[in-house]
């Protein structure tokens, strides 16, 4: 099984290679398609044999001279974000078969810059050694710009170094971060950190805010969060979808196994001024979403309000008991997961509207139910999930990390209020879009447009369906952690 | 008594600069006097691992003190000088066949460089490491002017001629005070005995203290680091590389012996002194570097900024392990003249035969019809960013960080951190516009490029990927 935890990772690299140097176009993306196959077929058969803490883990000496092995692992917290991050790879490689961006690089090459953020991905989900943990961290960076700046829209060249230069700066903080930790604590190992954590609290909580901000540039979480919208609304369509899927995940992930499990004393203390800062970022994503014009741009908006409700309940659960006890972790893991799935999904549609109509603005769309009624229904499900009707993915994790907060008692009663307020202006913004593109009469940029493809429907159906599975068992999720 | 075993490397690379110098005389064809200078360069690389240093071999000893001592920092710069020289040489190979720069006079200065800089691997007084050091730096300024029919040449040489000669000055008045002091010249003997009081003892701190900026000089540090961009620009492409790698490598070991075995005394001064100095040069390197238009002036930027990460450890010595801070000190400095000499020869792939660095759009398009060169560029540009997929490059970022933090040294941390963000924007500069899919066909043809430097680029890339699988093998070499 320690095996498999390695396959994981040579597997979409080596098809990252492969797909980079076969001279063939086809050939290539075939193969990224391939590679990103085999990645996720490998992450089903993890679970078995699980037992309590790490399910299965590996490791070996890397580098002793820095204290550094390379220490994989997998468990309950990580292994739903694994499976999300080799099914949305996947689906974005079989898209760029069909759905090659026109006149820009090869899409075989897409597909190979796609396959080494997975291996980065991957790579951070399964880290259980500090210094492993970040520099994974740091190979999602440059393919990241790579798909930005190569395949983006007009104002490319900028947003990919503004998206650059900020996660860079989280990550320099990550590094300082985690050597302060490990030296401190004489070890980088995590899982030895969360069964001891032997730091003084005065020490916890200076390297917690320090990698509090780190993660939270990733997440993001306001006031962090500018260069966000930016990459989005710039980015291909398979660069949105990962970077909204999963790329994000990668703060809030980090921000519980690694603040919440080796800091734990650190994150109760600080845990008052993240929830704040979740809440504002609830509100004032929601408020920007309500003014927005912008379709990708309302919905990398929407991203920092949901956001907030996972950091939300990781700033509730860091009060309530830590690592996967507590309602408010479990209710991030869940939130962190539903969202990847729907905004995944509102990006592949997102691409699709502005691959055919050619624009993004709200006021030149409108009628889609009348020329493209697949669409907007599809639109119209994945609205419904992401302002968190119950029944789908999007509600449990916003109601439990509110409920969360609930239970905490005294000022979080406030904080779970306004998130609550949230929560509503929540629905307001995307049933503004729900009326502003698919309602009304048709608008000259949507008559005439293509149905949905075979490609995209292969594309959209597996993230439907998680919406709604997740929506109905999210046990799937909250299980596994517990 | 002189143990001439351990002198073998330095025999063998004056040696080979004779050698060279005959074949020119006896030939007078430039492809053999290359090759004998490159043979000559890797048989004293091979020499130089050859000779054990455990224990080390010692010559001209006295009762103070030895003045060549062959150990571990020792074997390791002088191995790195002699391989970077038969890099440079190779990188030398396109030019030189254009026959405006006469081939003897060339080799046999850069060869001459190579002895001095395995002279300065061993030695441990005070004059014979200036002496080393100035035999590294002389035969440069003619190599830097070389080019004979462009003005910016010999600007180049004026400018290194004219702030080198200054520095030199000041290092000799540094050493000079310290000498006036104690009355010692061996590093050993100078570690105790510049720890006197009374009216010397202002003398002997001055004393160090002039030594170290006199030697920032070399690795072209905040504040004697002006002089770089225009003269590696200036310079045939190749001595640039030199410059940048085998030049800036003697610099920084030489601060390093004189600072961590000379200076034990006062490394509560100079440490922090160390610190204003490495904190300066990454900040000035790399915001200055973010305005250039032209590589090589990019690159001279950046190779500023480097040496901040590289001195940067050496901040702490007051307060954590010196073996420790010189080996992150160590081991970055060996990483970076891996990724650097790539990236030079990169540049020297790119360009035509004997054509300067050019300006950064003259790149544009390039990835498109020379994937693999440019390809090869780009990693070791990411790797002087410190970035994955060079993982080499981030380890030796690691490393620094690492030190300094153990140490405690946030304000220095501070700096290191604002440099590895903003370099990230210096190197995309550099990169990018290879890259860029709006890009018309560049305005020369691309010229095949020559095998001697395509062997250079590939070594140095997988020694470069090696490394950072690997990066344990370069902790091992520099503790």
């Amino acid at each position: 099984m320690s095996a498999l935890l390695t396959a994981l990772l040579v597997v979409p690299f080596a098809g990252a290679i492969l797909a980079g140097v076969l001279r063939s176009e086809r050939a290539g993306t075939y193969a990224a398609t391939g590679a990103a196959l085999v990645t996720f077929l490998l992450t089903l058969p993890l679970p078995i044999g699980r037992g309590e803490g790490m399910w299965h883990e590996a490791d070996t000496a890397w580098v002793p001279g820095l204290g550094l092995r390379y220490h994989l692992g997998v468990d309950g917290i990580s292994y739903p974000l694994i499976v999300l991050t080799a099914l949305l790879t996947l689906l974005c490689c079989a898209y760029t078969i069909w759905h090659a961006p026109a006149g820009r690089p090869s899409g075989a090459r897409l597909a190979a810059l796609l396959l080494v953020i997975e291996v980065g991905l991957l790579g951070v989900f399964l880290s259980l050694d500090l210094v492993l943990f970040f520099i994974a961290f740091e190979v999602v960076l440059l393919p990241m710009y790579a798909v930005i700046a190569g395949w983006g829209g007009e104002a490319r060249q900028r947003a990919a170094r503004k998206f650059a230069l900020y996660t860079l700066f989280g990550s320099v903080l990550l590094l300082i971060g985690v050597l302060g930790v490990g030296i401190s604590a004489g070890t980088f190992d995590i899982v030895a950190l969360t069964q001891n954590p032997s730091l003084a609290r005065s020490t916890q909580i200076g390297f917690f805010i320090v990698l509090a901000i780190a993660f939270a540039v990733k997440a993001p979480l306001w006031p962090l969060h500018t260069w966000l919208p930016d990459a989005h609304t710039e980015a291909p369509t398979v660069g949105s979808v990962i970077l909204a899927g999963v790329l994000l995940k990668m703060g809030t992930y980090g921000i519980i196994r690694v603040g919440l499990g080796v800091l734990p004393e650190g994150a109760r203390a600080v845990a008052p001024a993240l929830g704040i800062l979740a809440v504002a970022a609830i509100i004032i994503g929601s408020l920007v979403c309500l003014a927005q014009k912008e379709l990708k741009r309302l919905i990398a908006y929407s991203s920092v309000g949901h956001m907030g409700f996972v950091l939300l309940g990781v700033a509730a659960g860091a009060v309530s008991g830590g690592l996967a006890q507590s309602m408010g972790v479990q209710a991030a893991l869940l939130g962190n997961i539903a969202h990847g799935v729907i905004t995944g999904l509102l990006f592949f549609l997102a691409g699709a509207i502005k691959d055919r109509t050619h624009t993004g603005s709200l006021d030149d769309l409108g009628g889609l139910r009348e020329t493209a009624p697949a669409m907007a229904g599809v639109l119209g499900f994945a609205a419904l999930a992401s302002l968190g009707l119950p029944g789908l993915a999007g509600f449990w994790g916003e109601a439990f990390a509110v409920v969360a907060a609930v239970q905490l008692g005294g000022g979080w009663i406030a904080l779970a209020a306004i998130a609550a307020f949230g929560a509503a202006l929540t629905a307001a913004y995307l049933l503004r879009l729900l009326r502003r593109v698919t309602h009304g009469p048709a608008a000259s940029s949507v008559t005439g447009i293509a149905g949905v493809t075979a490609a995209e429907r292969l594309a959209w159906s597996p993230l439907v369906l998680l919406a709604l599975v997740l929506g109905l068992v999210p046990a799937l999720v909250s299980g596994v952690a517990q | 008594m002189i143990d001439h075993i351990g002198l073998l490397p330095v025999y063998l690379a004056a040696g080979t600069a004779v050698l060279v110098f005959l074949a020119d005389l006896a030939v007078a064809r430039t492809s053999v006097t290359l090759a004998v200078g490159v043979l000559g360069a890797v048989g004293t690389a091979a020499s130089a691992v050859a000779v054990r240093v455990q224990p080390p071999h010692r010559a001209f000893c006295v009762e103070s003190g030895c003045s060549w001592v062959y150990d571990r920092p020792a074997q390791l710069l002088a191995v790195a000088v002699a391989v970077l020289t038969a890099a440079v040489l190779l990188l030398s190979a396109p030019t030189l066949r254009l026959g405006q720069i006469p081939a003897g006079e060339y080799a046999f200065l850069l060869t001459a460089s190579m002895t001095g800089g395995v002279a300065l691997a061993g030695a441990r007084d005070m004059i014979t490491l200036i002496v080393a050091l100035e035999t590294l730096t002389l035969p440069l300024y003619v190599l830097v002017g070389l080019r004979r029919t462009s003005a910016e040449s010999a600007q180049a040489a004026v400018t290194f001629l004219l702030t080198s000669v200054a520095a030199t000055a000041v290092t000799l008045l540094g050493a000079a005070l310290m000498y006036a002091a104690s009355g010692e010249v061996h590093l050993s003997a100078l570690a105790s005995a510049l720890d006197v009081s009374g009216p010397a003892r202002p003398l002997a701190g001055a004393g160090l203290l002039l030594v170290v900026v006199g030697l920032a000089f070399k690795v072209a540090a905040v504040p004697a680091h002006a002089w770089a961009p225009t003269t590696y620009d200036g310079a045939p492409l190749p001595i640039a590389a030199y410059l940048s790698t085998a030049s800036k490598l003697g610099g920084l070991f030489a601060i390093v012996y004189v600072a961590v075995l000379g200076g034990v005394a006062w490394w509560g001064v100079l440490g922090p002194a160390l610190g204003i100095l490495a904190a300066a040069t990454l900040v000035v390197g790399t915001l200055v570097a973010l305005r250039q238009r032209r590589m090589v002036r990019l690159l001279a930027w950046s190779s500023v900024a480097q040496a901040g990460f590289m001195l940067a450890p050496l901040s702490a010595l007051a307060v954590a392990r010196p073996s420790g801070l010189v080996g992150a000190t160590l081991a970055y400095g060996l990483i970076y003249v891996t990724v650097e000499i790539a990236a030079f020869a990169g540049v020297i792939a790119l360009r035509p035969p004997g054509e300067d660095g050019g300006t950064l759009t003259d790149y544009a398009g390039l990835g498109r019809s020379a994937p693999w060169r440019s390809g090869a560029f780009a990693f070791a540009a990411i790797g002087l960013a410190g970035l994955p997929p060079a993982l080499a490059g981030l380890f030796a970022k690691v490393f620094v960080v690492r030190a300094l933090v153990n140490a405690q040294a946030w304000v220095v941390v501070a700096a290191v951190a604002l440099a590895a963000i903003a370099g990230l924007a210096v190197y995309l500069r550099a990169v990018v516009p290879l890259y860029r899919s709006d890009a018309d066909v560049p305005g020369w043809i691309l010229s095949p490029v020559s095998p001697a430097v395509v062997v250079v680029l590939a070594v140095a890339t997988l020694l470069a990927i090696a490394a950072g699988f690997a990066p344990q093998l370069i902790l091992d070499l520099t503790q």
